[in-house]
């Protein structure tokens, strides 16, 4: 049994610990918001929070979460209005979409350590999450919208 | 492009049409021959959320049709075009709504079936590409809606027995102009229904004028976002069904190979392995989980027969294409005498461009989940192409075309991979010699090695100059494969193959002497659609051609842009805005220079500069801007979100990566070696929309053709050294 606190919610799962926390999520806990990409930790498309920090969740093995705190897009926000959803939505930023979850899940932590980053902050967190689709300026308006509470309504 | 006249009659065949959905309500189908079909999914079968496990399709049937007015209030927009980011899912209920008076808070969009209603006039097929969808559904989506909205006024105006005239349609309601009286649609729908058929109606159904509009032109949010920005959103490997198993399936890496043996026992003592098997594209791995599947592909042992292909080599296709350049080729494009022209010019040059391989790479690997009985069969899948996934299914299990549902999920990128029907093969396959639901999912090695990739092209172009500095002659030879003999074979004539000339016969550019030829140069990689398609070879060439031109003729390339489009006002007119914004004539910044290039495509023209410095290590692309005339735009916003991301496509085929060939496999087999132009390479992005009349043009692709040759073009300014191949190789400069 691998112990682990899932999305504000303990659970012990009965896995293979070698197995990348990537497929148990997708496969076995029905959390299918985190994204397979390339499995080898170059696309970021998996992008989760293991104690707060983001990590690929496809090069991640199930033993390198035991007794941790895993968050994934499924549990960024309670309601789906976490500053960096509502921004993403001001800003248009998804296109086909695929790579947001982990584009979020990586911003979300960049907000954490630097509420208000500059821009070679966000070029240095973002720049491990690829978008075939283009949306890196918005991703970059958003984060900007979302670090700076005057502008997150306009 | 013009329109035909914006109005449409309201006739018996659009009324026969008319009939009651099984719950009470208002099917309205659009004047084409319509046959029973699939129930299509819930409008929001994309939410993992309310994952609707699909109903036995031989269940339900109902006609097709583009509005389902429900008997319970929900007003249903039928979306027959696949959402891979380009914002159908938006735009075209936005057409429909528009007429229909509704607003896109009102509405649920619903997944079309395959049925010949839905086809795309532009691709012949159920299809979704070449930037068509909205100038495919441009006037007849917009006719739906109106007709539709006539509907519900006549059955209001019948049932308060008062004059058509006097009835208004607006937010979901018939409203009396008295004031005091309306009804919802979901009232008329019954009533609407159950108007006695007519003689068509002599009164045409005028659509509404562009002024007053409330939907078209506006930027309603996209309704797709709050799925992607919430973890909820479901593409094809998000398909969950119950007793789904997993596969993955070893590909011989030699193009074109087949398996000769193979051995599974350590690969099959995997737990979770469920089954190992010989399939028509390679062995199977078949388990009750992803990581099984794969994990046991990585100790599976593969052994392919020899193939011609294993010799195979960019060198060698290089060198076939080379001798492509001389002798006999097709005719493209005819005008003058280029040969005296040539002879007769003062000065010409002439230069040899090479284009490489691309692969698609979307970010979503191929995948297909296909659920196999005996009597029907569901396939749930991210594609291009529905019409053609439902033939391949019916070809593979033998059931007739209305057994076969097909599901579109979201599309994770799609960018013409997803018209192929590979994936699906494996996934209808495996699940009918299993008996189970069956999810086939590629690596992104896969993806990479086993793509149907943009062509590789040679080109040889010479142009001449008269002592004037007028451009007089210009001939372009093109050497590839063709896409066309496979894809569209219908539509190869003389030895011509539309996408590989797009964008160089029909140059816009005046020139009294021209030829374009192509020749035809197969090779063992296969070649399919991709984002801009030909245009992205060709104005690469073209466009950095005359640059060189420019600089024999001694003339600004924005000055000989605009003297060859003196009678194109539409090119001359984003030409100058993109060159005025982007302060063409203001001196550069130190160490950089700034480059322009023009394109035309899917009925849109574009105009790009690009400023960029350039370093022993790095060519830094600065800043970008565009401008575009695409027609009217229905979302201002999604069209400026198109622009940005076909150019950024562009930028990696002009920065990044090349598909290349050794030992006839594919050498690329991740992003390390293929790598994605990354955030902070990011230029700085202005796209600028040209107002315009004009119908809707394509935008989907044509942000990528003018990227390469504006950034290549501003290169040769900055250092003088041409560029005559991509990708750019920043030791170049």
């Amino acid at each position: 049994m691998i112990p682990v606190t899932l999305n504000g919610e303990l659970r012990e799962l009965d896995l293979d610990p070698n197995m990348p926390l990537l497929w148990a999520l997708r496969d076995h806990l029905g959390l299918t918001g985190t994204k397979y990409g390339c499995g080898t930790g170059e696309c970021g498309a998996c992008s989760v929070h293991l104690d707060g920090v983001p990590v690929n969740a496809c090069v991640t093995p199930l033993s390198a979460v035991a007794g941790k705190t895993v968050t994934t897009i499924e549990g960024l926000s309670p309601d789906g209005r976490h500053p960096l959803q509502l921004a993403w939505i001001v800003e248009e930023v998804p296109q086909c979409g695929y790579c947001q979850s982990g584009q979020l899940m990586v911003a979300a932590a960049l907000l954490t350590a630097h509420p208000r980053p500059t821009d070679a902050a966000i070029d240095a967190a973002m720049s491990g999450v690829l978008c075939r689709c283009g949306t890196y300026t918005r991703i970059r308006r958003a984060i900007q919208r979302a670090a700076n509470p005057e502008a997150r309504d306009g | 492009m013009v329109d035909p006249p914006e109005n449409v009659r309201l006739t018996r065949r659009a009324l026969l049409k008319i009939g009651a959905l099984a719950g009470g309500g208002l099917v309205l189908g659009m004047a084409l021959p319509t046959r029973a079909a699939p129930l299509p999914d819930a409008a929001d079968a994309m939410s993992a959320r309310t994952l609707p496990i699909p109903a036995d399709p031989s269940a339900d049937f109902v006609p097709n049709a583009w509005i389902r007015l429900q008997g319970d209030g929900r007003i249903q927009l039928v979306l027959a075009r696949s959402e891979m980011g380009q914002g159908v899912m938006t735009t075209l209920p936005m057409l429909l709504a528009e007429e229909l008076e509704v607003g896109l808070d009102q509405i649920e969009v619903a997944l079309a079936p395959v049925g010949p209603d839905y086809v795309n006039r532009f691709l012949g097929a159920q299809a979704t590409g070449e930037s068509t969808s909205l100038r495919d559904a441009w006037t007849g989506l917009r006719e739906a809606g109106a007709v539709a909205r006539r509907l519900l006024i006549n059955a209001a105006a019948a049932t308060w027995e008062v004059p058509e005239t006097e009835c208004q349609a607006r937010r979901g309601r018939v409203h009396h102009a008295d004031g005091t009286r309306s009804l919802a649609y979901a009232e008329l729908a019954v009533l609407a229904a159950g108007l006695p058929v007519s003689e068509p109606s002599s009164a045409p159904i005028p659509l509404k004028s562009s002024d007053a509009w409330t939907l078209i032109g506006t930027r309603p949010r996209r309704l797709d976002t709050p799925l992607k920005v919430s973890g909820q959103a479901r593409y094809g490997l998000d398909v969950r069904l119950p007793g789904m198993l997993y596969a993955t399936v070893e590909r011989c890496p030699v193009l074109g190979s087949r398996v000769r043996h193979w051995r599974g026992e350590a690969a099959r003592a995997i737990p979770g392995v469920v089954e190992i098997l010989m399939v028509r594209h390679g062995v199977a791995v078949v388990a009750e989980t992803s990581w099984a599947a794969l994990r046991a592909r990585e100790i599976l042992e593969v052994d392919c027969r020899p193939s011609i292909n294993g010799a195979a080599d960019t060198a060698r296709i290089r060198a076939r294409f080379r001798a492509g350049l001389t002798g006999r080729a097709a005719l493209a494009h005819r005008q003058g005498d280029v040969s005296a022209a040539l002879d007769a010019a003062h000065r010409q040059i002439e230069v040899v461009y090479e284009v490489p391989f691309q692969a698609h790479a979307c970010l979503e690997p191929m995948n297909c989940t296909a659920d196999v009985k005996p009597d029907r069969c569901a396939v749930h899948v991210p594609t291009q192409d529905q019409q053609g996934v439902q033939e391949t299914a019916r070809r593979l299990t033998g059931l007739p075309a209305e057994r076969i549902a097909v599901h579109t999920t979201l599309l994770g990128g799609g960018f013409g991979r997803r018209r192929e029907q590979d994936f699906v093969i494996d996934a209808v396959e495996l699940s009918q010699l299993l008996g189970r639901p069956v999810q086939v999912i590629w690596t992104r090695a896969d993806d990479l090695r086993h793509d149907f990739y943009r062509p590789m092209t040679l080109h040889r172009l010479r142009g001449g100059i008269d002592e004037q500095g007028q451009l007089t002659a210009w001939f372009h030879r093109i050497v590839g494969p063709s896409l066309f003999a496979r894809a569209r074979p219908s539509e190869m004539s003389e030895g011509l193959d539309p996408t590989l000339i797009a964008g160089a016969a029909n140059l816009a550019y005046a020139i009294p002497h021209r030829r374009v030829e192509y020749r035809r140069a197969d090779t063992p990689v296969p070649v399919g659609f991709w984002r801009g398609g030909g245009h992205t070879q060709n104005a690469f060439v073209t466009e950095c051609f005359l640059d060189e031109l420019a600089r024999l003729a001694g003339q600004d390339p924005l000055d000989l842009r605009r003297t060859l489009l003196a009678d194109r006002p539409r090119h001359r007119q984003v030409l100058e805005l993109a060159a005025e914004r982007a302060g063409w004539s203001a001196p550069p910044t130190t160490g950089r220079a700034c480059g322009i290039a023009l394109a035309e495509a899917f009925g849109s023209v574009i105009a790009t500069v690009a400023e960029v410095s350039a370093s022993a290590d790095r060519v830094r692309v600065h800043r970008v801007v565009c401008a575009v005339d695409c027609g009217q735009v229905v979302h201002p916003e999604i069209v400026r979100a198109q622009i940005e991301g076909g150019l950024v496509f562009g930028l990696t085929a002009t920065l990044k990566g090349a598909i290349t060939l050794s030992d006839g496999r594919v050498e690329q087999g991740n992003f390390a070696d293929y790598p994605l132009l990354r955030f902070d390479e990011m230029p700085a992005i202005e796209v600028h929309l040209v107002q315009s009349d004009a119908a809707p043009g394509g935008v989907s692709g044509l942000g990528t053709p003018p990227i390469a040759p504006a950034v290549a073009n501003a290169l040769f300014a900055l250092t003088g050294r041409p560029v005559h191949g991509l990708p750019i190789a920043p030791s170049a400069f």
